[in-house]
């Protein structure tokens, strides 16, 4: 903020709080999307929908078992680069990243 | 030169690697102690964090839990991992944001209480204790088989090592220790696991060796094999479980709440940098783990296969040297119920309870004589599942330089853990009790010694449970989760992500959370044991599970009671504000 009237700083104060609720809305936007992920590939598919999946599978492996003891394993990994990644963006986005500057 | 050479070089090289660390970084301040200055660069805390993390549980029982269980193993593999994604996602960042020394620390100041504090500092201290129990143990095991030394001894060595590095070096020389140790537990894990996977099905890698067909000509694939000579002797097939879907599901969450929510993980992330770098870290942490992880999978499979191809219908005058030897150490022991001299291995339990050893001769075919009372089933093969992957090498026939690494992986697992746990207890007292509660105007020096006294002190504890262990290695450490997915884990998150959760609700939440969960647990684990069945649990949930419906319980009543009360003052609304965002941490040392 490049403000420096005394008058103004009400309004950076509630501009900078808009920015902030902005920026947490978009932070809940993709743990929402990401916990959903999270919560399929084990909950649903290595546990609820294992029994349908066996059916399939994936070399040897039954797909639902691969899901339990492999699969979401993988998945877990994928989705913590996403959100290292996409975090990093929405931060910079509303300027309210820790990049060294 | 002989394997019993070879394992005494190869645990000595690696003690005196832990030592030499532990001088080189020894901790001069409380930063230094309790968060290792928080300057780790993130991949080398990802690296900690996962021989933090994986434990003597994760290395020595894991595996042999998979190969009895089968699918009902999965529980491990979702649970221990999937709490990651929460910790990454929903805590680290924040918590490092916040930036001060421990878990109560942060309960202590968000909900402005020293009360909701020291509640924090008991929950904390039980769940340490409980792990570090299953520790203690597992070292205890690696010295009586493989370095021949009484298990009251292993562990009193293994106390020494910790208390080397963990009490000159705190955090920082832990940190350091830990590289080192993960460097050597998964060098171990994976050597053997290759080997074994290469012989069975001709595929090195386990992950991809469990889904090909075994090497045999018989072209099935490994898990159709296992399914197919499992449901033979009776045994359920490898990948159907026996547990009920709700409990599977139960109990994965509670493992998976649990992790985020265990006071010593979530420490490592108080010590990189800034809140970006808890993010990564959290990922290198997971992909440490999960080269393990997706690995342990594989090996009970073959593990279980090995096993019954090796001892199944053989004469036990003929039974493999590994056999008799962990048959010398009481984790094996075989009743010729048929008195044919052969081993028959089938479902159900051969004798009742553990076996006890006569020390009066010998039976018919050269077999240490048990007094347990026979069962009625055709079994007669006790094999206690902590040794799998232990004995996996032996089983295999691999060279005796992979075995001795392998006991070099498993007190490198246990040992890292310990130290860990320790840190965790002794800076909650140093730091929670004394300077935030009771004493606040002890010197940083007082400080200093107060977290070295207490880290002698929680050593001395931990070796006495693992000198007289409270049950199976797992089993203990699943205790841990439950009570800590009901009592701290929610009370971070509500910290975080809701700005009207206040001193009363939080304390409501935890309590009744971890009230209710201790209580479950005692009672079918130590009061009644014998009701301990599906019939008598709640809604078909196990005691391994309940934690999850203690979360619910610390989630409802913390929301009901907050909505009753006053809401946090306004400093709280701008503190939580502030970790939000992740622009400004500061190190610990600078307050």
């Amino acid at each position: 903020m490049d403000d420096t009237q005394t008058g103004s700083n009400s309004d950076a104060d509630a501009r900078q709080a808009g920015v902030r609720k902005a920026y947490w809305r978009a932070n809940i936007r993709l743990l929402a999307v990401l916990m959903s992920i999270w919560f399929s590939v084990s909950f649903g598919a290595g546990i609820l929908f294992r029994d349908f999946l066996d059916q399939f599978s994936i070399g040897g492996y039954p797909l639902g078992f691969w899901f339990a003891q492999q699969g979401s394993i993988y998945v877990f990994l994928i989705l913590i680069a996403i959100y290292v990644v996409a975090m990093h963006r929405i931060e910079r986005k509303f300027d309210l990243d820790d990049d060294d500057s | 030169m002989d394997t019993q050479t070879l394992i005494y070089i190869f645990v000595g090289l690696s003690f005196a690697l832990y030592i030499a660390i532990a001088i080189w970084s020894r901790a001069g301040s409380t930063s230094e102690f309790y968060v290792a200055g928080g300057g780790v660069n993130p991949v080398v805390n990802g690296m900690a964090t996962a021989a933090d993390w994986m434990s003597a549980a994760s290395f020595i029982s894991m595996a042999g839990l998979i190969a009895f269980l089968g699918y009902d193993g999965s529980v491990y593999l979702m649970g221990w991992t999937g709490g990651y994604v929460l910790l990454a996602l929903l805590l680290a960042p924040y918590l490092r944001k916040f930036g001060e020394f421990t878990v109560p620390d942060f309960i202590g100041t968000r909900y402005y209480s020293k009360a909701a504090r020291v509640v924090a500092v008991v929950c904390l201290i039980f769940i340490s204790f409980t792990y570090i129990a299953g520790q203690m143990r597992g070292v205890g095991i690696v010295f009586s088989r493989f370095l021949d030394v009484p298990i009251l001894w292993g562990v009193i060595i293994g106390m020494g090592i910790v208390f080397i590095y963990a009490v000159l070096g705190g955090m920082k020389g832990i940190t350091y220790t830990q590289v080192a140790q993960y460097c050597v537990l998964i060098f171990a894990y994976m050597v053997p696991a290759f080997f074994i996977s290469f012989l069975i099905t001709g595929n090195p890698v386990p992950a991809l060796g469990l889904g090909s067909e075994v090497n045999d000509g018989s072209e099935l694939f490994v898990l159709q094999k296992l399914d197919l000579v499992l449901t033979d002797l009776g045994f359920a097939a490898y990948t159907d479980g026996s547990k009920s879907t709700i409990d599977i599901f139960c109990i994965t969450m509670a493992l998976m709440v649990g992790t985020a929510g265990l006071p010593h993980v979530i420490v490592r992330f108080f010590t990189v940098p800034k809140a970006s770098d808890a993010r990564k870290s959290a990922g290198w942490a997971l992909l440490f783990i999960a080269l393990l992880y997706v690995t342990a999978g594989p090996v009970g499979a073959f593990a279980r296969l090995n096993f019954i191809e090796t001892v199944n219908e053989q004469d036990y005058a003929d039974a493999p040297e590994w056999f008799t030897n962990w048959e010398a150490n009481d984790l094996i022991a075989w009743r010729d119920k048929n008195g044919d001299g052969r081993m028959q291995y089938r479902p159900g339990d051969a004798f009742e309870g553990a076996p006890v050893f006569s020390e009066s001769g010998e039976g018919a075919s050269g077999e240490r004589v048990l007094e347990n009372a026979a069962t009625e089933n055709a079994n007669e093969v006790y094999v206690d599942r902590d040794i799998m992957v232990l004995a996996n090498p032996e089983i295999a026939n691999l060279p005796g330089w992979v075995i001795a690494l392998v006991a070099a992986g498993g007190l490198a697992a246990a040992l890292s853990t310990a130290a860990g746990l320790l840190l965790v207890i002794s800076s909650s007292v140093s730091h929670d009790l004394l300077k935030k509660t009771f004493r606040p105007r002890i010197t940083e020096k007082g400080e200093l010694l107060a977290a070295r006294v207490a880290a002698t002190a929680a050593i001395v504890v931990a070796g006495y449970l693992g000198i007289y262990p409270p049950g199976w290695v797992a089993q203990v450490v699943a205790f841990a989760f439950g009570l800590a997915a009901a009592s701290l884990f929610p009370a971070i998150f509500m910290g975080i992500f809701s700005m009207r959760m206040n001193r009363e609700g939080a304390i409501a939440g935890m309590v009744s959370g971890l009230v209710f969960t201790f209580l479950y647990i005692a009672w079918f684990k130590l009061w009644a044991p014998a009701a301990n069945v599906e019939a008598n649990w709640l809604l078909g949930i196990s005691p391994e599970g309940i934690g999850v419906v203690g979360m619910v319980i610390n989630f409802t009543v913390a929301i009901a009671v907050a909505s009753l009360t006053k809401a946090p003052p306004a400093d709280i609304r701008g503190l939580v504000e502030n970790i939000r965002v992740p622009r400004g941490a500061e190190n610990p040392h600078m307050h």
